[in-house]
């Protein structure tokens, strides 16, 4: 049975990890850039429900709309203020600013917050399910974590395949130019992408929050990282792949606490990032691209 | 005294070496009177050691981000094989009565060859790689060091080294042997050796390395690849042999560093807080702020932001604040299209043009 229950809590933390992969698979597909702060957008989401629901005794589910506002509105200032005038410049100069927007968020976590550790409430307040006589329980937050996580992946693809922002997302990161050339609004589209990723980032941080309740300022740091890996492992820029990635990697990082090392886990997943990147690049679904001259 | 004479038609290259051990050495010779006529703080006195920690990993990070165009997040993970790798030499050698200074000596030559070792095979599978892929790949490695020297123990007794990685009682050492590394816990009473004087001696070597590296032919070749990949390629240069080198090199800076933090510490561990993630962001702000590509900048930016929140006491809640704000401020400073406009029309005429230098 422990086996059953770790396979469960792997693909309970694969799923969390698949819709913070989306929010970074989708950025990088556009905007060709590793958005480092991503992880820390989930933070400030969950002490924004930690705030609102703790502290104003707010519904937690107006406290989770307000939480996925705040941070909508949050990716998209971030993309305005820090990376959009930067569009045109190297990649290095790119990603130091994404690690300086990062470093930003935490240390102003930081100094609202205090670093102290806060205890979460989980949102999910139902009864967890008792299967094969009480000897195996998966929790509620377990279940609406993998159920919103498979709703999300569903919706986000139908998003993309059936609406006109959708299709123009497709066609922003095929080629900006030909796009910009074909009357999208390459701007609004990308606007557009960072809202879609930070609303899922907040989503995903109240699922994270509930089911490990401590917060801190790190606290998002470590899971973005992962959740990249999990992008990554899945071919970047790909939404399945995302999905596919995050559920395998949360089930590596839950097995290998398990049977290999608790203190070591995060080595292995990051072991395992680096296997991938070096066998196969392009990830699971991933696409490969040739480098012109 | 005779190169001082021709100083103005020096070569430009040569004439910016001179002028940086030149820096180095007023401002050592400076805080040494300041230190033996007692106005400085004992507090400063105790933030030497660190800041030459500090400007010698900037040193050995600029190589990588500023010549090499690759920028790695590892670098605390350097810092940090380097460290053990000496402190568990220098614990060993206690005991065996040799010379302080020679002990010290070769635990400085074994941290920058373990760390250069390092910076070699990591660097074999992470040059493959580039620009964010290669960042995420260091930061993973450096963790994953980091993660590791955590769960490792080293004992020693009388009939040698012990080594488990699951806790002190399977290490099965003998009542009158020693825990010399003890896992989260680190190594304890490593010797006190690094002073300021070795840390300035330190700082000149690897500006010495450095800029013999970055102005030969190996340099130049290594600058080449940063700016164009392919014509780099095209025009002969073994991509993978300079790239592995000013890793390397990198890499082992780095390691000198570690040696001389761990020699400043009684008890080092591996922690977030020193040799994670976030020591290699603090060392690139450093090397952002005094100029990527400039060893001088880099040492100026490493004490300025040392320095500034223990005298500014105000400041020193605010130090994470500004390092990020600076890192933000600098990028968009030097590459948005409205700033880089803005600095046209308001700097004289080739002032800015000079000390920007493209890196790609």
């Amino acid at each position: 049975m422990s086996f059953i229950s770790n396979l469960i809590n792997g693909i309970s933390l694969g799923s969390i990890y698949a819709i913070i992969a989306l929010g970074y698979t989708m950025v990088y597909g556009i905007a060709k850039m590793l958005n480092f702060a991503h992880g820390d957008v989930i933070m400030i989401g969950c002490y924004v429900v930690f705030t609102t629901m703790s502290g104003m005794q707010f519904h937690p589910i107006v406290s989770v709309i307000l939480s996925v506002v705040v941070c909508t509105v949050l990716g998209v200032v971030i993309e305005k203020v820090a990376y959009k005038p930067l569009r045109k410049a190297s990649p290095l100069a790119v990603l130091i600013t994404a690690i300086g927007v990062s470093y930003l968020l935490q240390n102003v976590a930081l100094l609202i917050f205090g670093a102290d550790t806060k205890s979460f409430t989980s949102v999910v307040t139902l009864p967890s399910l008792k299967l094969a006589g009480g000897s195996l329980v998966i929790s509620s937050v377990t279940l609406v974590t993998v159920v919103a996580c498979i709703v999300i992946m569903i919706g986000l693809m139908l998003f993309i395949k059936k609406t006109k922002a959708g299709q123009a997302m497709l066609a922003v990161s095929e080629d900006k130019d030909a796009a910009q050339l074909m009357g999208v609004n390459v701007n609004g589209t990308i606007s557009l992408t960072f809202a879609i990723g930070s609303g899922l980032a907040a989503i995903a941080g109240v699922l994270l929050c509930s089911a490990y309740p401590t917060l801190t300022p790190y606290t998002g740091a470590m899971p973005g990282i992962k959740a990249f890996t999990a992008a990554v492992f899945g071919g970047i820029g790909s939404i399945p792949g995302a999905f596919v990635g995050g559920i395998l990697l949360g089930i590596i990082e839950i097995f290998g606490r398990a049977y290999i090392s608790s203190q070591l886990s995060d080595a292995i997943v990051f072991a395992v990032l680096i296997i991938v990147l070096l066998v196969k690049p392009t990830g699971i679904l991933g696409k490969q691209i040739h480098e012109k001259v | 005294m005779k190169k001082m004479f021709d100083f103005k038609n020096m070569k430009k290259g040569t004439k910016d070496q001179l002028i940086t051990y030149a820096m180095v050495i007023v401002v050592f010779v400076i805080v040494q009177i300041l230190a033996s006529t007692g106005i400085m703080s004992s507090l400063m006195q105790g933030l030497l050691v660190p800041l030459c920690t500090y400007s010698i990993v900037a040193i050995g990070l600029n190589l990588c981000v500023g010549y090499l165009g690759e920028l790695s997040l590892g670098h605390a993970g350097f810092m940090c094989v380097g460290a053990f790798s000496s402190a568990f030499f220098s614990k060993c050698m206690m005991t065996t009565g040799m010379n302080e200074n020679l002990r010290f000596f070769l635990a400085l030559i074994l941290g920058t060859v373990v760390a250069a070792f390092f910076g070699f095979l990591i660097g074999i599978p992470v040059l493959r790689l580039r620009g964010d892929y290669l960042a995420i790949v260091t930061l993973a490695f450096g963790e994953i060091i980091k993660n590791v020297i955590n769960v490792l123990y080293i004992g020693r007794d009388a009939d040698g080294f012990h080594f488990s990685m699951k806790d002190t009682a399977s290490l099965h050492i003998a009542d009158d042997g020693e825990v010399i590394i003890n896992g989260a816990k680190g190594i304890t009473g490593t010797p006190h050796q690094s002073t300021f004087f070795i840390g300035v001696v330190l700082i000149l070597i690897s500006l010495f390395v450095v800029y013999n590296l970055v102005n030969s032919r190996s340099g130049r070749a290594i600058m080449a690849i940063r700016d164009n990949r392919i014509a780099a390629e095209s025009v002969g240069i073994n991509i993978t042999k300079f790239k592995l080198m000013a890793f390397t090199i990198s890499a082992a800076i780095a390691g000198a560093g570690g040696v001389l933090y761990a020699h400043n510490l009684s008890t080092l561990n591996a922690l977030p807080a020193n040799f994670g993630y976030n020591m290699s962001i603090m060392i690139l702000v450093f090397v952002v702020l005094g100029g990527m590509g400039s060893f001088r900048g880099s040492i100026i930016s490493a004490v300025i932001l040392t320095m500034l929140p223990e005298v500014l006491r105000g400041l020193s809640d605010y130090r994470m604040l500004i390092y990020a704000i600076v890192l933000i401020a600098m990028m968009l400073f030097n590459w948005a299209p409205k700033a880089i406009e803005w600095r046209q029309r308001h700097s004289l005429k080739g002032l800015f043009a000079k000390k920007t230098k493209e890196v790609q």
